[in-house]
């Protein structure tokens, strides 16, 4: 049962919620109940064909020889779809905010880099035809030795995945091997420290599972447009992707979705509207292009795996001093969506507690496994799985109560957290006691009566010294683009300036005021 | 192709069509009859969202040969409204918030009706029951128990 | 090729057919046929199906008890006198599986499904079957043993003798998800007592090789004993004899080769 605890904070906001509390019917709802809403796949169109896409029996192979010429001939067959039919083969979905370099094809051309990764797309009259023209399709591989292990990818030696990225690490401003954090002085905090951890924790892939699974329906429409049917969760980035990839402008299409059957981060990749745009394109005709479940499955990307170690210092009664943080993210074979959650990583490190030196290291791996992206939270839910993990380990170890431990160690308003920048509106104390009551955990008075507005900042606001680091500039990648790129070759910009350390934002004093408290992310709009 | 004339009642209606050799019934209802309520989850038996009624049974259109349905009662989510009212299963999943993305919501549905049809008051173990061959992935199922269970305590639930 | 169905009204034309083609599969509830087609398999090109309702025949009056093939599990959980096969039935799918799937279709089940077909195993069952030549019977674990080899022939039936006893029979299935998920491993037991020692004891297991086999070294430390605590602890610790687990997503060989010995125990001394 859902209970508002107006008790606390109640100063800080004006108590006059109109919607949180109540229930409000969803405006889908009567579509729903009575099986009318209209997902992308409730269209039937006159002459629909169907595709479907021929993927690699391997994790890693060079491809030598492609041979469709059995397969175009093939009953109920209407094109055979080859790498070098697609404009553009070649994209990186966050490059529509110019994040990162184009390193995944729709169609793999020289190369494949995960298991079932699409090579040749066929469209047929009936999806039985087209499963047949598949198994018609001959292809000669060189298989390479591959890599599915994040630190085995880093070693020396390791075979290249994706040449975009040589180093198999995503490489960010054009320099840097990874994420980076550094507050204070972690190692020598841990010299010091009482208690030292370290752990090892991991999580694997997990799979989205849409009850619907993803797919689009690409038909011609008039004035030389395309109408899109699509179960995607991002309709307008979808949009551009498939622009970018089919080299047209985006008016060419007239996008429909809205209706998803189920997404949880695993339909925002764009993987069925290139190709059955392309088809409809090339044919003519509508065209349908559905996973299966087992494709879903296997080769819909995962929320990818990870892998994390912390160390921890800690002192006997009971302040964790220093936290060492190393965590690879398992992209897969391409970047998707990775990079970008191994930023928010790092932006969560060390968690929601005050540690006065903090060192974090944050990577971003290429391994040939199914391409990770989003999912509920990505980027920091392994991290937080982690971290609390190790809270319970940690309290364990000086004798504590795990809840009072982190009572302890919560940040408070006014303390610094590790990005230097000042916490504000913290609730963490009031969260844990809250728990406790609900779950009848006894905690002491003194901790009962501990808040998130007493006692932070004074020393707890310092930034300790952090020592500079002197290491050679990571030479970027060479960008290889490779002849089925049309791509102008970018310019390159130089590097920007190592980061430095900003001072923290003046503490504005103004009042209090209004619900803000829990009302953004953004530092600008808070008190 | 060969194709095969089936003729059945679809929501009480006599309908003939013509089926490919190997069309399964989920195929049949959504490209050759219309009906889009039955939806497509797994094509495997797994997630249940194709749940239709043969004869009163529960059974997975997917997994049916549209062929052996000759002669049969085929019912589905767009047969069990009177007219403009909602059936009081569909009323109660609404007012139990019991469908999110609404793709499960069909089968459910379905499942519900096979049990109420047959068992107006079931208890909350027999509902379980009732629906474990159903997946949702967004509502965590509660909502949508606490529903079938509402439509059955209001006792509107029809034979 | 696209699918061709064929439907006949005896049994014996639909065995013709079966065993005239390779690329014939014969249709029972659909669990298994309609899926492989709905995922792309083009091996098959031809269904069979047959319309006697002799495949769809329960005889359980006497202390024989048969199965037509095409028996639903639904069917089975119908059936007052199959009490002793409800748990085993209702272990299978949700209930619309339960309304397609059958005992016939289920000998065929892959590694995690086929639980019916592990109690099969255990209750001795003679599997009637009809090729393009003529029919015979063979045992339940000779068929299983040449499982590849038998698409081409028809299931007519499934027979196997009445438990003496509701305790004699006994059946568990370890699933992830509750009430309903693929097997991590399934376990059935037959175990006839004469006086108060096992006679004939049988012990088969699901999902601890590629078909349903027997716990032959676990049901050898039962032969002749009392089932007291020395003899279940001797057959928990030979449970694992003789198995080849696979790895899937549900558990891996390794945890299943951990956990059969304990569930055999749990079985043998009654655990819930």
């Amino acid at each position: 049962m859902l209970e508002l605890r107006k008790d606390l904070f109640a100063d800080e906001r004006d108590d006059n919620l109109k919607e949180i509390g109540k229930g409000t019917q969803r405006q889908d709802m009567l579509g729903h109940v009575t099986g009318t809403s209209p997902y992308f796949d409730d269209h039937k169109l006159q002459g629909m064909l169907h595709l479907k896409v021929v993927r690699s029996a391997h994790s890693h192979a060079r491809l030598r020889r492609i041979d469709t010429s059995e397969a175009e001939r093939s009953q109920g067959v209407r094109r055979v779809i080859r790498a070098s039919d697609v404009p553009r083969n070649l994209n990186t979905l966050l490059s529509l905010i110019n994040f990162g370099k184009d390193d995944e094809p729709s169609l793999a051309v020289d190369k494949v880099r995960y298991k079932g990764e699409p090579i040749v797309a066929i469209v047929a009259d009936s999806p039985r035809e087209a499963y047949e023209a598949i198994a018609k399709v001959k292809i000669d591989y060189e298989v390479l030795p591959a890599v599915f292990d994040v630190e085995d990818a880093l070693k020396p030696g390791a075979p290249v995945v994706n040449e975009v990225y040589p180093k198999n690490t995503f490489t960010y401003h054009e320099t840097y091997d990874r994420q980076q954090l550094r507050f204070g002085d972690a190692d020598r905090a841990l010299a010091t420290a009482d208690h030292v951890l370290e752990q090892r924790y991991q999580m694997s892939p997990i799979e989205h599972a849409p009850t619907e699974t993803n797919g689009s329906i690409a038909a011609p429409d008039t004035n030389g447009r395309y109408i899109v049917y699509t179960s995607t969760q991002a309709l307008f980035f979808s949009v551009d992707t498939c622009a970018k990839i089919l080299d047209v402008p985006s008016n060419t299409f007239h996008f429909i979705g809205g209706t998803v059957g189920g997404g949880f981060g695993g339909k925002v990749d764009t993987l069925t509207e290139p190709l059955c745009i392309l088809g409809a394109m090339l044919t003519g005709r509508p065209v349908r292009y559905v996973f299966g479940r087992e494709e879903e499955m296997q080769y819909g990307p995962p929320r990818g795996a990870e892998r994390i170690y912390i160390k921890d210092g800690v002192m006997r009664d009971g302040r964790v001093v220093a936290r060492k943080v190393r965590a690879y993210f398992d992209s897969g074979a391409y970047t998707r969506l990775s990079s970008y959650a191994a930023v928010k990583c790092a932006a969560h490190l060390p968690g929601p507690y005050t540690i006065p030196n903090v060192h974090g290291d944050v990577y971003c791996v290429f391994t040939n496994r199914t391409p990770a992206t989003a999912m509920r939270g990505f980027g920091v839910t392994a991290m937080d799985f982690a971290i609390e993990c190790q809270m319970d380990k940690l309290a364990h170890l000086v004798g504590m109560d795990p809840m009072e431990f982190r009572i302890l160690n919560a940040y408070r308003d006014g303390d610094m957290k590790a990005h230097r920048r000042e916490a504000k509106n913290t609730a963490l104390i009031e969260c844990v006691q809250v728990a406790a009551e609900k779950a009848k955990w006894p905690l002491r008075e003194d901790f009962k009566r501990m808040s998130s507005r007493k006692d932070g900042g004074g020393a707890r606001a310092a930034v300790t010294p952090t020592p500079r680091e002197t290491h050679a500039p990571i030479a970027a990648a060479t960008q290889q683009r490779t002849t089925y790129d049309r791509a102008p070759a970018a310019t390159r910009e130089p590097p920007p300036p190592p980061p430095s350390s900003p001072p923290p934002p003046p503490r504005p004093s103004a009042p209090s005021h209004g619900a803000t408290r829990f009302s953004s992310v953004f530092g600008t709009r808070r008190r | 192709m060969a194709k095969t004339a089936l003729q059945f009642q679809h929501n009480g209606r006599d309908v003939a069509i013509f089926v490919d050799g190997g069309t399964n019934l989920l195929v049949a209802l959504r490209e050759l009859i219309g009906d889009m309520t039955p939806k497509f989850g797994c094509g495997q038996g797994g997630c249940g969202t194709c749940s239709v009624l043969i004869d009163g049974e529960l059974h997975l259109s997917c997994l049916t040969l549209a062929e052996t349905v000759a002669g049969r009662s085929v019912e589905t989510l767009d047969g069990i409204k009177d007219g403009p009212n909602l059936h009081p299963l569909q009323r109660a999943f609404a007012d139990n918030f019991a469908a999110q993305c609404g793709y499960c919501t069909p089968g459910m549905l379905m499942a519900a009706k096979a049990l109420l049809d047959r068992n107006p008051q079931p208890s909350r173990a027999e509902v379980i029951e009732a629906i474990s061959g159903n997946i949702c992935r967004c509502t965590g199922y509660e909502p949508i128990i606490n529903a079938v269970l509402a439509a059955a305590s209001g006792g509107r639930a029809r034979a | 090729m696209p699918v061709t169905v064929k439907t006949f009204t005896n049994t014996h034309d639909a065995a013709a057919a079966l065993s005239s083609d390779r690329s014939a599969r014969y249709l029972g509830g659909g669990t298994l046929v309609m899926r492989a087609l709905n995922e792309g398999d083009i091996s098959i090109s031809t269904v069979v199906r047959a319309s006697d309702h002799a495949m769809t025949r329960i005889d359980a009056s006497g202390s024989r008890i048969t199965l037509g093939a095409g028996v639903t599990f639904a069917r089975i959980l119908a059936e007052r006198d199959l009490g002793f096969l409800h748990a085993p039935a209702r272990s299978i799918g949700g209930p619309a599986v339960r309304n397609m799937g059958t005992v016939g279709g289920n000998l065929f089940a892959p590694v995690p499904y086929g639980d019916f077909t592990v109690a099969m195993l255990a209750l001795d069952a003679v599997v009637s079957v009809q090729g393009g030549l003529g029919g015979r019977e063979i045992s339940i674990d000779e068929f299983l043993q040449t499982r590849d080899r038998q698409t081409g022939v028809l299931v007519l039936a499934i027979s196997f003798a009445r438990p003496g006893s509701t305790d004699a029979f006994r059946y568990r299935k370890i699933a992830r998800i509750k009430p309903k998920g693929g097997a991590v491993i399934t376990l059935a037991a037959h175990l006839p007592v004469n006086g108060s020692r096992i006679v004939g004891a049988r012990i088969a297991l699901g999902s601890m090789a590629p078909t349903p086999i027997r716990a032959r070294a676990a049901e050898r430390t039962l032969e002749g004993r009392a089932l007291d605590a020395s003899t279940i602890s001797a057959a928990a610790a030979a449970a694992v004899e003789g198995t080849t687990p696979g790895d899937n997503a549900l558990a891996s060989a390794w945890y299943r080769r951990e956990i059969v010995g304990v569930h055999l125990r749990r079985l043998l001394s009654g655990q819930e």
